[in-house]
């Protein structure tokens, strides 16, 4: 047993652990905390593979912004998590059977077949970081493309179902609050002293 | 195995090489920031504990280390002590690629850039979980203000650092500042000034220190995401604010203060002061960005959460957008002195 | 590094003028939001001028093989353009009308459009699915934007999960494909097929979830039950979109996907569209004749088109498929013309959503009730209209290729069918009008609408050149 293997096993048992723990946890922060171990264990497992860029970009993407982004949500709603299994127990039984049933479908196919073995591709000299680049901005530059306009459409789509007009809103002006002037507040009343009576 | 555990071994001695000075620099600088900003203030600062005050951080640990940790009713207890660990851990970790001078740095990564941007954003976990684990509404307040004002800086200081590995073509951060190699004109302050600014000012923001520190005002929530820790779980989280604080100012002097680099590059007095270590002018760089942040500290007053939100947004993004571009174009042409 | 950009240069011109438009409309005021309207069909109609201006001759690749540029791909894309041109044309005033005429709504059907055109020139399985989800988000936000509408907002979760469900079983499918052939481009993977004799099974495991996701877009039984809540809970203007345009890229996807890419596996995929293709004629045509919804019934008989379309590529010949193309192009021109008269009716306040909305439309007006008599009776397959002779290619394909059960039991679905679409035109004709409020509309709707209807009976008549011109791309 070599000192990777010993880590790949480590992580690769955290790494199933905390997924199962995604969706079994009953607080809906914990699952999502526990979502974040798993992309982290992830990482750490493509570190392994010398897949440094991929590891550090999912660590960086998914765990350092999309997750946050995801508690932020999560952590402000308040979720009654009673009413949400409400239909667990009625449905489990006709889950379970489908589930079984699938999977012994998926068994006896899969008995009987013999998959041709794929070998790795050997690591390239050149860094990662280069190789990848390399060939996102030549062979694949159309996907990456079309990637990056599913991006556009989803934020179109955010912001148009979301945005409400903001005449609905009242909202200040930060400049015009700042550049008030006395004579726009107060008004001098010169009022006579009246006679006494 | 044996090779492996004596391999081990050096590493830990390397880690505790950088480790040991360093909470020695942070402990210091806490007591730094009291004396300057005293001054700033016409006072003196602490001046009672040992000679001239100089015992005055060892004071502060062990009246934290004998504090008793309150855990507030109904906290997730779990998540409440692993929170300051969240906090420190990428602070600490993130010093592993730092070159302190030509070939002295812990490990020598190719994607050295990235790996301290990623971890870099690990850091709001623990703030997140430490305002939501204590179960109270000031501590959750300002979680949440950290996380939106993290995310929304964490994209400006991201493209900052994309223009500087544009200019310098690596990601690698000993190639980074060997890039800048020349004089004081060849360091990326000057073609990359935009971005410069814009990393100086989004690294206050990402270590919440005043002006951007919202996340603990104390005015209108107390203290913010750590208002119910207390002992030492409460100075792990100083700590690891201060070990972020001398991140970033080491990271702000690879990237755009030549690093290691002398000052006096491509002057008559190269020569002269070619006796200094590297890792002198690397220290000396870090420090003036630790003082001007006390000193920011001390000018100016507390921004206001939604502008905040709006310089981020609004300024900062857009500003780097262009810059990034601009960058592109002078990279391509090979605009000299620095893209040749 | 060079790159061959002029073939798609439609999408790269539509995809510009998107962002230009979504622009252009953040500066524009709500009273001249006609403008990004206007800017959008422009596009559309420099789209198709592009697209006929670099229409091929022959099948090429470019960009490294992972694109696929063919006749049939550019007669489909034309044909998508102009199908979300005519539905733009319809949803103008229905849109204005419900307070979401927005510049939005029109970039994300753009975008949509582009995710279409990718699909249909896509020869590689990332590409196909990179199309597909920029259709589909895009039409889960379009299905959402109707935001006061909690049926519309029902229609867009459903939509949206069970979209989502299709998507990860059809890159499943991908996934396993990729697996077992080391290379996402279809030769290759049609190559890897062809050398594998004996060994079939994986891909028939990778096959079955292609096929699923595919069922799902489709919306072919046992996997349709999307369909008619989606299609009754969006705003009709979406509906309409939903039901056509994306249809003719769902073929496209069909065809690359398994005659294309697994022609190797035709003996198993045949088998499993045999199901698909039944069960879509039975339940859509038998359901549909219990529905008082308009928008719902239209759905039950969208599912029984495509068990009819699928019937045609099940054939596995030439000309089956040119039949299914055919047919898939009739039924965009179909759905379109219907969900055009359900909006004709509705007007701000009130949607003419069911069956019984249509009573007396001959009295209301002559004309329009002709047309909606034309469409009915062309859905239902009557001589001479143009539904007839899509129906009897695909049957007579059928027939030729010796599943002349098949095509049985299609005739007697249809007849079945009949009853339903029928029974509208007794309704327009025989019965007294419920609602006598004048229709109003605009000059382009009318014309377009119009045109719509003497398309599907004049083309009813002459169907030769249509037909021609699908057995041409195809072969």
């Amino acid at each position: 047993m070599t000192i990777e293997k010993l880590i790949f096993y480590f992580f690769a048992t955290v790494l199933v652990f905390a997924a199962v723990r995604v969706i079994t946890a009953r607080n809906p922060v914990h699952a999502a905390l526990f979502l974040v171990l798993a992309f982290f264990s992830a990482a750490a497992t493509w570190l392994l593979l010398q897949a440094e860029f991929l590891a550090i970009v999912l660590v960086l993407v998914y765990v350092g912004a999309v997750m946050v982004l995801f508690l932020f949500v999560v952590m402000m709603l308040d979720i009654n998590i009673a009413k949400l299994r409400e239909g667990f127990i009625r449905y489990l039984s006709v889950g379970i059977l489908v589930g079984l049933l699938i999977l012994v479908e998926m068994v006896l196919v899969v008995r009987t077949m013999t998959a041709p073995v794929l070998t790795a591709a050997p690591v390239s000299a050149v860094p990662n970081i280069e190789a990848i680049g390399q060939v996102l901005y030549s062979i694949y530059i159309y996907p990456f493309e079309l990637a990056a306009v599913i991006l556009l459409v989803a934020m179109v789509a955010a912001i148009a179902l979301t945005m409400r007009s903001p005449r609905q809103h009242k909202y200040i002006n930060p400049s015009l609050q700042v550049n008030v002037r006395r004579a726009d507040r107060i008004r001098l009343v010169n009022l006579p002293a009246e006679p006494k009576d | 195995m044996v090779d492996t555990l004596i391999y081990l071994l050096i590493v830990i001695i390397k880690i505790l090489i950088i480790m040991v000075p360093l909470m020695g620099a942070v402990a210091y600088l806490t007591l730094a920031e009291r004396k300057v900003i005293g001054y700033m203030q016409i006072r003196i600062g602490p001046n009672r504990v040992g000679f001239y005050g100089w015992g005055q951080p060892l004071a502060d640990a062990f009246k934290l280390m004998f504090k008793e940790i309150v855990i507030p009713q109904n906290s997730d207890y779990f998540l409440f002590f692993i929170a300051p660990m969240l906090c420190i851990a990428p602070a600490l970790a993130a010093w592993a690629v730092i070159p302190f001078a030509d070939g002295l740095v812990l490990s020598n990564i190719n994607a050295g850039l990235l790996y301290i941007l990623a971890m870099t954003s690990l850091g709001v976990y623990g703030i997140i979980i430490a305002g939501w684990a204590s179960n109270s509404k000031y501590a959750f307040l300002g979680a949440m203000r950290s996380a939106a004002q993290i995310v929304a800086y964490e994209i400006a200081m991201g493209f900052a650092l994309v223009g500087v590995l544009m200019a310098a073509g690596s990601l690698n951060l000993s190639e980074i500042v060997k890039a800048q190699n020349g004089s004081l004109i060849h360091w990326y302050w000057l073609p990359l000034f935009p971005l410069f600014l814009v990393y100086l000012i989004s690294a206050v923001a990402e270590t919440n220190r005043a002006p951007f520190d919202v996340a603990e005002g104390e005015a209108e929530i107390v203290a913010g995401f750590h208002v119910e820790y207390s002992g030492m779980l409460f100075a792990v989280f100083f700590l690891a604010e201060y070990a972020n604080m001398i991140l970033v100012a080491a990271l702000a002097s690879i990237m755009f203060l030549g690093g290691w680099l002398s000052p006096f590059q491509g002057t008559p007095l190269e020569a002269t002061f070619a006796f200094v270590p590297g890792i002198f002018w690397f220290l000396a760089k870090t420090s003036f960005f630790l003082f001007w942040y006390l000193w920011i500290r001390a000018t100016f007053p507390r921004y206001r959460y939604d502008q905040i939100m709006r310089l981020g947004w609004k300024v900062f993004i857009p500003i780097t957008l262009v810059w990034i571009v601009l960058i592109g174009v002078a990279v391509l042409l090979k605009l000299p002195p620095w893209f040749v | 590094m060079s790159f061959n950009l002029l073939p798609i240069a439609p999408e790269i011109f539509l995809l510009t003028m998107a962002c230009i438009i979504l622009l252009v409309d953040a500066y524009l005021s709500d009273e001249s939001r006609d403008l990004s309207y206007q800017l959008v069909q422009g596009t559309l109609l420099g789209t198709t001028s592009l697209l006929w201006l670099t229409f091929p001759t022959q099948k090429t690749f470019i960009l490294s093989s992972l694109v696929v540029i063919d006749p049939m791909g550019a007669l489909l894309k034309l044909f998508i353009v102009a199908t979300v041109f005519v539905v733009f044309v319809y949803s103008r005033n229905y849109l204005k009308a419900r307070n979401f005429f927005k510049g939005e709504y029109f970039v994300l059907g753009l975008l949509a459009t582009l995710g279409m055109m990718t699909m249909v020139s896509a020869h590689n399985l990332l590409i196909i699915y990179l199309g597909l989800e920029l259709l589909s988000l895009s039409l889960y936000a379009m299905v959402a934007m109707h935001r006061d509408s909690s049926q519309a907002t029902e229609a867009a979760m459903k939509y949206f999960i069970l979209g989502a469900i299709a998507s990860g079983m059809l890159l499943y499918g991908m996934s396993i494909l990729y697996g077992v052939t080391g290379s996402l481009d279809l030769s290759v993977i049609a190559q890897k097929t062809a050398q594998l004799d004996g060994n079939k099974t994986f891909f028939a495991f990778g096959l079955v979830f292609l096929m699923v996701g595919l069922a799902f877009k489709f919306g072919a039984v046992p996997f349709h039950m999307w369909v008619p809540d989606v299609y009754q809970g969006a705003p009709t203007s979406v509906t309409m979109f939903i039901s056509t345009a994306p249809k003719l890229a769902a073929f496209a996807m069909l065809m690359r996907l398994l005659i294309e890419g697994l022609p190797a596996m035709q003996a198993e995929w045949q088998q499993m569209l045999v199901i698909l293709s039944v069960l879509s004629m039975a339940v859509g045509n038998i359901i549909a004749i219990v529905q008082s919804n308009i928008k719902r019934m239209l759905a039950y008989s969208t599912i029984s088109h495509v068990g009819f379309l699928l019937l045609g590529v099940l054939t596995a010949t030439q000309t089956g498929y040119a039949a299914a193309m055919f047919y898939t192009i009739v039924y965009a021109l179909m759905g379109l013309g219907g969900f055009g008269m359900i909006v004709l009716l509705s007007r701000a306040g009130f949607e003419a959503e069911n069956v019984v909305d249509f009573k007396g439309l001959n009295e209301r007006s002559p004309w329009y009730a002709f047309i909606m008599l034309i469409l009915m009776l062309s859905m239902a397959g009557v001589p001479p209209m143009l539904g007839f002779w899509a129906k009897l290619s695909v049957l007579m394909e059928a027939v030729h290729t010796g599943y002349l059960w098949l095509a049985l039991v299609g005739v007697i679905l249809s007849v079945i069918g009949a009853y339903y679409y029928l029974r509208i035109i007794w309704m327009m004709y025989f019965e007294k009008p419920l609602d006598n409020e004048p229709i109003v509309t605009t000059p382009d709707m009318q014309v377009a609408l119009s045109a719509n209807g003497l398309i599907i009976l004049g083309l009813g008549m002459f169907p030769q050149a249509l037909m021609m011109a699908c057995v041409g791309s195809i072969g």
